[in-house]
């Protein structure tokens, strides 16, 4: 579905992501963890088509969409949740809603619309509300339903549990799952490593700006040693 | 009583025009992060437009809506020869490339047409008062409350109801994200253009047809009222534009009514010193540009 080969992005002279290379199968849940400052986020970002990378390759569903435009990135199926949310805070919560269904006829968007707030009720009832307004659990979930409404082939999601209390971080966990039941094939950076290792198929590690290790999900949270040496978390449970 | 209501529509009437004028620099403001100082151009350029064409026997009601198209197709045309190419550019840059383009085309009427005024019939109903009471109203100021109303109504319908509104909106407040949603940047971009072209071409026709005249500096005076009243609302801010033109409008109406004789000529040089003591007060303009704080 989602293919990177040899990517490599720079700001100035820094190089943020070296030669990364990953895959990302249809129906599959990758995520992605490292430190802070890994490059994580760049990474992202260069394959939403935010930033252009200086070398390698982007292929999604077999075309060659390296360095196009994240509009357009987005009409060939690839949505982002961006670090931070970035929610349009002057804006009411359906207003989020219907910018993320920009691309879609406007039939289809009133159908997606519907079926986000089925899959996230508390957004049902502040629909109308301004969105700056509302609080960390619930912008999450509207950062999330507003890139599902593009109706994405895949989703990436930069640290969706960011900044949230416990209970709310379980709720994002608990999503994640259920977009994996329905078939969603998401890319995934987080920094709650064990707990999305828990729900994950698949994973890579990250560390200045290399992948470091990939495999199965399970294979690598019992790797002790992975969390010592790059994720500086003993356990990993932190 | 009667007084300072003809003169609060005086103030209406100077101001609503004003208002349309700023609206198109932060509708500009707002996506590209460019003050246009090349905003009067579109006026220069319909205000030769206008000579032309009573020159080939059109009258106002011809000239008018062709106003208003001469206009989008002066801003579009500008954004895509100058602005397109200086996009993501520090902001002084942009800055300086619309002073380029300000000077430039002024140049072009200086070199290619000339660099005197050229004076054209005025509509005959510009002078024309009614009488309601003690009351004595310009038809004028009231035709251009009512276009300015008019305007300002069908672009808030344009902006909060359309999802070409919501676009431009979501790209004001956060272009990367507004494109991570499949917004296209030329798109949005030419789109507020073509809406600063119709806000400022209905004002250049009521501009115009008190001026009547069309000279390579018609669109200067314009220009700096639009910006002022453009950073008096608080730059970005759209309401803000439209309050800042009508209370710049206004201001400006009370003193040259309440300035002493033979000191009108000061009410430019008070209205600045009025809007350096707001910025002392009030830096960021009359209205907040207010971002909520993301959790
Ligand atoms: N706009 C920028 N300009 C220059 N350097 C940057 C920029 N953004 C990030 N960097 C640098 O690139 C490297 C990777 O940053 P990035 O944000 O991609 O890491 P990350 O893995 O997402 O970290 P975090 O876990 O903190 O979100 C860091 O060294 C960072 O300082
Ligand atoms: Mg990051």
């Amino acid at each position: 579905m989602l293919d990177i080969e040899s990517l490599i992005t720079r700001y100035g002279t820094i190089t943020a992501v070296r030669d990364v290379a990953l895959t990302v199968q249809a129906g599959e849940v990758v995520c992605l963890i490292g430190p802070n400052g890994a490059g994580k986020t760049t990474l992202l970002a260069t394959i939403a088509g935010l930033l252009k990378p200086s070398a390698g390759r982007v292929t999604l569903d077999n075309k060659n969409v390296t360095g196009w435009a994240p509009d357009r990135m987005l009409r060939a199926g690839l949505a982002l949740v961006p670090e931070h949310r970035r929610i349009f805070s002057d804006f009411t919560v359906r207003e989020n809603l219907l910018v993320g269904g920009v691309t879609q006829p406007a039939s289809r968007r009133q159908e997606l619309l519907d079926e986000m707030v089925t899959l996230f009720p508390v957004l049902k009832e502040r629909l109308s509300a301004q969105a700056g307004y509302l609080s960390g659990g619930e912008a999450q979930q509207l950062a999330i339903g507003r890139a599902l409404m593009s109706d994405p082939a895949v989703l990436l999601m930069d640290e969706p549990s960011l900044g949230l209390a416990p209970v709310l971080v379980e709720q994002v966990f608990d999503l994640i799952t259920r977009l994996r039941i329905s078939g969603r094939t998401l890319f995934v950076v987080e920094q709650n490593a064990q707990r999305m290792l828990a729900v994950a198929d698949r994973a890579y590690v990250m560390r200045s700006g290399e992948i470091v290790a990939d495999g199965p999900a399970a294979q690598l949270a019992a790797r002790e040693d992975l969390f010592e040496t790059y994720l500086g978390q003993s356990g990993g449970n932190a | 009583m009667i007084e300072l209501i003809q003169q609060i529509i005086d103030g209406l009437g100077r101001g609503g025009i004003y208002a349309l004028l700023a609206l198109g620099i932060a509708v500009i403001f707002g996506v590209m992060h460019l003050i246009n100082f090349a905003h009067g151009e579109l006026i220069t350029v319909s205000a030769y437009t206008s000579y032309w064409l009573f020159a080939s026997g059109f009258n106002w009601w011809f000239i008018a809506p062709t106003v208003i198209v001469v206009a989008v197709l002066t801003a579009v045309i500008i954004e895509f020869v100058a602005f397109r190419w200086v996009r993501g550019a520090p902001d002084f840059t942009m800055l300086m490339t619309s002073f380029g383009v300000h000077f430039l085309v002024q140049a072009l009427f200086v070199m290619y047409v000339s660099a005197n005024f050229r004076q054209f019939p005025r509509p005959g109903w510009i002078f024309d008062t009614w009488r309601i009471g003690d009351l004595s109203l310009e038809v004028f100021d009231l035709a251009v409350i009512a276009a300015t109303l008019v305007t300002l109504l069908g672009t808030y319908w344009l902006l909060q109801r359309t999802m070409f509104g919501v676009s431009l909106r979501a790209a004001a407040e956060d272009f990367d994200t507004a494109r991570l949603m499949g917004i296209r940047s030329n798109r949005v971009i030419r789109g507020a253009f073509v809406l600063s072209g119709v806000l400022a071409g209905v004002a250049a026709i009521f501009w115009l047809m008190r001026s009547g005249q069309a000279g390579p500096t018609a669109g200067l005076n314009p220009m700096l009222k639009g910006v002022l009243a453009a950073l008096i609302g608080g730059l970005g801010s759209l309401s803000g534009a439209v309050l800042g033109g009508i209370t710049l409008g206004l201001v400006e109406v009370l003193l040259i009514s309440r300035l002493p004789g033979g000191t009108a000529g000061l009410t430019d040089g008070i209205v600045f010193l009025l809007i350096a003591l707001l910025f002392v007060f009030r830096p960021q303009g009359l209205i907040t540009v207010r971002r909520v704080e993301r959790v």
